[in-house]
């Protein structure tokens, strides 16, 4: 990956290690069926890592396709708004389809056509990954199926309609809660039963070894530009990161690039749901315990009988009870904080940037602003905090207009 | 000896293949669960197959991940499916017993503890899908110590020169997934079979147990003497679902099971 910032010995941006492991977390914990197959990609990507050719490929497709760089704006009346610190918003809801989650899905992509893979198969939550999975697929002419949770079809029309005129089919999974959870076990099924022309396209920094590793490099690619953008406008990094977390990919993309740099702090916002103590959070490291789910060991909500909870969360992007191996590393050794946001947090710092920013965010990051807003007015203005906006709010709105008693 | 290398012996000896029932731990209810489980070895198995339920069985099909449910809507737990397999012991200290399930209830009761307790218990054997053996170091020392054997998976798609390192260190038997797939969903083809084996043979020793996608009396017995046991589960699950009423049991269920289990295990020992 092309950087200015390059590991060191000591480096806390090594990881994994050569069992996919971050600390106790990671791993491969898959049936041995798909042993083979995350070995071969595992190979794979490194051998793609290593071909500049792959770079130079990913980066013709970020810049005239996604868009990058995506800017690094300086949200003037939001910063006077709460008072304190300067406030910066990386502006990855301006990328094609609306968030993150295309920086990831080009990558994967071109591996999986290096690979001759003709069939794509990918879960979603909130329909965001699943749209930038058809997308690419629509762009590339491969075969995509998309699992999603029956509930978050419901509450995601709009996203579920796009995946369908993109050319997807789209299958509602009823198992379990009808979440992101059950539409990932399903996306394993599916993959586990056509191991030969299916690539399976994990949406964010969680799932078997190397999928938490690959995913943030993609990823990284919002800290990269950061770090350059805000050095040439304020020729100094930020005091803080502030970065919404449902499996964890925006939140890695933006920290990665920093792990090194110690007078950075960082802050990842779990939902809180109800609140941490309601029995309905999403909150995975603050109420959660190591266990092993989808292919990794890391934080998971469960009961004492190792029974994996159903998460809550307003936002359908964050309702997951696990969160990605590296979080739960970066937590243990205390380099990142991670704290939870309610629902109704979320939906104040939804109107507060809309008002005085101009830019609706999604719900998942509006976890982030609501953080932001915590912690800014206590903050000196010569302070700086980076918020990852990772998507647009589009699709939120039938949900918030729910909550705000508006019947559209 | 441990049970599972008796009860294959002895098979041996009588020159035929084993019988493998499957059943999920407290499907749709504790005692209906322990009764199928006492009556399957007059039934005709010869090692039993217990499944623990899990909320994510991701390597299982819509049957098994019903039963999984209905398992866990009546209360079972790790510690439960121990206590059922101590109540079988009291009358039948021959049958092997395998657990199958997913890591995380192990993981979460304490890998090592587990295994003291299922040893303890009379479990012979564990069949964990979503740990291969890159991380079975999570419970092999103290799986070895109590002497439980950790039941290796091989699947079709199993690359030649990985065999002897999934294979070297494996006892009890082999457990081979016969499809790449999901439980309950296809089933292999005699050819399919008839070329898996070799490869398995050439590997190692162990018996091999054939699973995944066996329904009928015929698919049992062909994959008994194609191998060396046959492993029917979803078939089984399906049968008992079909007779539950409101989601209970009815007077119908353990009958219906075990009569299944008996045609199956006629046509598995040629009778």
């Amino acid at each position: 990956m092309s950087s200015e910032v390059s590991p060191r010995l000591n480096s806390l941006r090594n990881g994994p290690d050569q069992r996919g492991r971050f600390g106790t977390f990671g791993g491969q914990f898959v049936a041995e069926t798909l042993m083979p197959l995350v070995q071969d990609l595992a190979n794979a990507y490194q051998a793609a890592k290593a071909d500049p050719g792959f770079r130079q490929e990913l980066d013709y497709y970020f810049r005239d396709y996604v868009g990058r760089p995506s800017p690094l704006w300086h949200a003037k009346r939001l910063s006077k708004e709460l008072g304190g610190a300067k406030i910066y918003l990386k502006r990855e809801e301006l990328n094609h389809t609306g968030s993150h989650k295309l920086n990831n899905v080009m990558g994967q992509i071109l591996l999986a056509r290096r690979m001759g893979k003709t069939r794509i198969v990918a879960e979603t939550g909130a329909g965001q990954h699943g749209v930038a999975t058809a997308t690419v697929c629509a762009l590339f002419g491969l075969k995509c199926t998309i699992y999603m949770g029956a509930v978050d079809v419901e509450r995601q029309k709009p996203n579920v309609f796009r995946m369908h005129l993109l050319g997807a089919e789209v299958h509602p999974v009823t198992a379990g809660s009808g979440t992101l959870k059950d539409a990932m076990n399903e996306a394993m099924r599916d993959w586990v039963a056509n191991v030969h022309d299916t690539y399976f396209l994990v949406g964010t920094v969680a799932g078997p070894h190397p999928y938490p590793e690959m995913v943030r490099d993609f990823q990284s690619i919002i800290g990269i530009e950061t770090r350059e953008q805000i050095l040439t406008v304020e020729n100094r990094l930020p005091d803080v990161l502030v970065a919404a977390i449902g499996g964890g990919s925006n939140a890695m993309g933006l920290f990665h690039p920093f792990l090194d740099d110690e007078s950075v702090k960082m802050i990842g916002v779990e939902a809180a749901g109800h609140g941490l103590d309601s029995g309905l959070t999403a909150a995975s490291i603050s109420r959660g315990r190591s266990g092993v789910l989808h292919g990794n060991r890391t934080y998971l909500l469960q009961d004492e009988f190792g029974q994996i909870a159903e998460a809550h969360s307003i936002s359908a992007g964050l309702d997951y009870p696990g969160i990605g191996p590296e979080h739960s590393w970066l937590n243990d050794i205390g380099r990142v904080e991670y704290v939870g946001v309610t629902d109704k947090e979320a939906l104040d710092a939804f109107q507060l940037l809309t008002r005085t920013e101009g830019i609706i965010p999604a719900l998942e990051c509006a976890h982030g602003l609501a953080q932001v807003m915590k912690i800014a007015p206590s903050m000196t203005p010569d302070q700086i905090i980076v918020l990852n906006l990772s998507g647009r709010g589009d699709k939120d709105i039938f949900t918030v207009a729910d909550h705000l008693g508006v019947s559209l | 000896m441990s049970r599972i290398k008796a009860r294959f012996e002895s098979l041996k000896a009588e020159g035929r293949g084993a019988l493998i029932p499957y059943l999920q731990a407290y499907d749709p209810d504790l005692e209906t669960s322990l009764a199928l489980l006492k009556g399957m070895p007059a039934a005709g198995a010869d090692l039993i197959e217990i499944g623990v339920p899990f909320s994510d069985p991701s390597a299982d099909g819509p049957t098994i991940q019903a039963a999984a449910l209905r398992g866990l809507k009546a209360g079972a737990t790790l510690a439960g499916v121990l206590a059922m397999v101590r109540a079988f012991r009291q009358n039948d200290s021959d049958t092997p017993i395998i657990l199958m399930g997913y890591v995380n209830p192990i993981d979460s009761y304490g890998p090592a503890r587990f295994c003291v307790d299922a040893a303890e218990a009379g479990v012979d054997g564990l069949i964990i899908v979503d740990l291969p053996k890159e991380e079975s170091d999570l419970l092999s020392a103290d799986a070895q110590k109590n002497g439980l054997d950790i039941i290796q998976l091989v699947a079709p798609n199993t690359p030649d020169e990985r065999l002897p390192y999934l294979l070297n260190t494996a006892s009890g038997f082999i457990y081979y997934v016969s499809i790449t797939g999901i439980t309950g969903t296809r089933t292999a083809s005699h050819d399919e079979l008839a070329a898996a084996l070799p490869r398995l043979r050439a590997a190692s020793s162990l018996p091999v147990a054939i699973g995944f996608g066996i329904r009928t009396a015929e698919q049992a017995a062909r994959a008994a003497s194609v191998g060396d046991a046959a492993v029917v589960a979803s078939a089984l699950i399906a049968t008992l679902a079909s007779t539950l009423e409101n989601g209970k049991a009815s007077s119908a269920t353990v009958p219906a099971v075990l009569d299944q289990l008996a045609d199956i295990a006629r046509a598995v020992r040629g009778t």
